[in-house]
């Protein structure tokens, strides 16, 4: 019989034997001065006898809800939702690309040295016309590049520190930026060289905890940002005010990615808690939720397709995971990798993994094979931030050496 | 009062968790080989177009320096 069922025969008993009792108690002479019992008189409305009515129905009303059957409830879902997912686990994804050629040797050079920063930097974000780029770093310094060129064309400070977000706009016209200051700021980029962007100023989130991540949905109109309080939230641009919030995470939620327009309003997140989730943007709901990391979750970053995302985390690890399969299929590591893996982003076909590491190195993974195919050094300090350009041309790496790094 | 409100808040935290659970494990899944075959398929059909894969010649990649010399 289901438990629930048996719940509810319990408490339907206890509620009779309750009433039952208290019934007779009331009707002996010698324990009680009223003549009749509650359940032989519905008249009888004295306040004792209320009470002790209304107490026995809130017994037998309250959902067998004790802390123990839910938590033995919640143990047997969870094995039962690995059982699940290991039904459909028949084959690993390596094998299926066996037949797959492997890939050649890798020349990817530093192309470009973005110098300027006075600190480590934290953060980038490429512009969508392939040229520009926004960083942050640790000073308080928003500057955006021209990636061609290696000039800086705007520089804003900001009042805090650490600035650990920053996101370009996707019409390029703004960018925006937040850390240690709990908010979400978007600045209008004037092409007017002297005028002061501080001035234009819009701060559109507001958490209660530190602004680790952020990023634009498909227009300039609304933003996603995701905080250290463990709550990602959607919030309009415009007016302020938050749309939409995404609670689930048990600790930090350290980095957030939009999923590919093509594939519908959903975004990932990773944590301090170890745990990935799948967020539908409309309802606020997660719908799927990954645990397989063994320690904080630096970075998330969507399949080109769309189906499926890969994490980079202080366990040393990447891996891959597919949400139609709800699994996790594949994981990037070698036993002389010891540092974390702090940003990953994946090339234009999805067939490379750029991994930034602590190590100070990148390294790159042949997503399918699962192997390791090159190991970019140049970087004198640890990698914080990489992403790959729009078009795929080339990659840009942002660490805490001060500089950033475009390799071709 | 206040150990029934720590007691019964827990409980709620326990109880959006099952929930949550229930909800996880209801979704629809398909098989890893189905699903890395599409992985798979995805890559190869855009292989071609994958700078940083194929590599591009460097007069189109904005990038990379000209073979030739400035100087000449």
């Amino acid at each position: 019989m289901e438990p629930q069922l048996q719940g509810q025969v319990i408490r339907q008993l206890f509620f009779l034997i309750g009433a039952t009792s208290v019934n007779s108690i009331l009707l002996r002479k010698d324990l009680c001065s009223c003549r009749k019992g509650m359940l032989s008189s519905p008249h009888q409305n004295t306040p004792r006898h209320r009470e002790i009515l209304c107490f026995l129905v809130e017994m037998a009303a309250q959902p067998s809800d004790t802390l123990a059957t839910l938590k033995t409830e919640s143990e047997t879902l969870k094995t039962k939702l690995e059982e699940e997912r290991a039904k459909l686990h028949d084959v690993e994804l390596h094998q299926v690309a066996e037949k797959i050629e492997a890939l050649g040797q890798f020349v990817m050079k530093t192309r470009r040295a973005l110098k300027g920063h006075g600190n480590k930097v934290l953060c980038l974000d490429w512009c969508k016309d392939k040229r520009r780029i926004v960083s942050s770093s640790q000073d308080g310094k928003v500057i955006v590049w021209d990636a061609f060129t290696t000039n800086k064309e705007h520089a804003v400070t900001m009042p805090c520190t650490w600035v650990m977000a920053c996101a370009y706009a996707p019409s390029g016209c703004a960018v925006a930026c937040g850390g240690l200051d709990n908010k979400c700021s978007v600045y209008p980029l004037s092409l007017d060289k002297n005028e002061n962007l501080a001035a234009k100023k819009k701060s559109v989130a507001m958490h209660t905890n530190y602004l680790s991540a952020c990023c634009f949905t498909n227009s300039d109109m609304q933003i996603l940002t995701s905080s250290g309080d463990g709550t990602c939230a959607l919030w309009d641009v415009e007016s302020g005010q938050m749309l939409q919030s995404f609670h689930g995470h048990a600790a930090d939620v350290l980095c957030l990615d939009l999923a590919p327009s093509e594939t519908g309003n959903t975004f990932v997140s990773g944590g301090c808690d170890k745990k990935s989730c799948v967020w539908d943007m409309r309802t606020g709901q997660c719908v799927q939720s990954f645990e397989t990391h063994e320690s904080d979750i630096n970075s998330v970053r969507y399949y080109p397709s769309g189906d499926a995302f890969a994490s980079g985390s202080d366990d040393a690890t990447c891996r891959l995971y597919d949400l139609r399969a709800d699994r996790e299929v594949a994981i990037y590591s070698k036993e002389s990798i010891i540092f974390g893996a702090s940003s990953v982003d994946f090339s234009l076909s999805g067939r490379l993994l750029f991994g930034g590491y602590n190590d100070y190195t990148i390294n790159v993974w042949d997503v399918l094979k699962g192997t390791r195919v090159s190991i970019l050094f140049g970087h004198e300090n640890r990698v914080s931030t990489l992403r790959v350009s729009p078009d795929g041309t080339a990659f840009c790496s942002g660490s805490w050496d001060h500089t950033l790094r475009i390799w071709a | 009062m206040s150990n029934n409100n720590a007691s019964s808040s827990s409980v709620a935290v326990v109880q959006k968790a099952v929930k949550q659970l229930r909800l996880e494990a209801k979704i629809r899944r398909i098989n890893v080989s189905q699903a890395a075959t599409d992985l798979k398929n995805f890559c190869l059909q855009n292989a071609h177009k994958d700078p940083l894969l194929v590599g591009v010649p460097s007069s189109d990649n904005p990038f990379r320096p000209p073979k030739s010399c400035g100087l000449l």
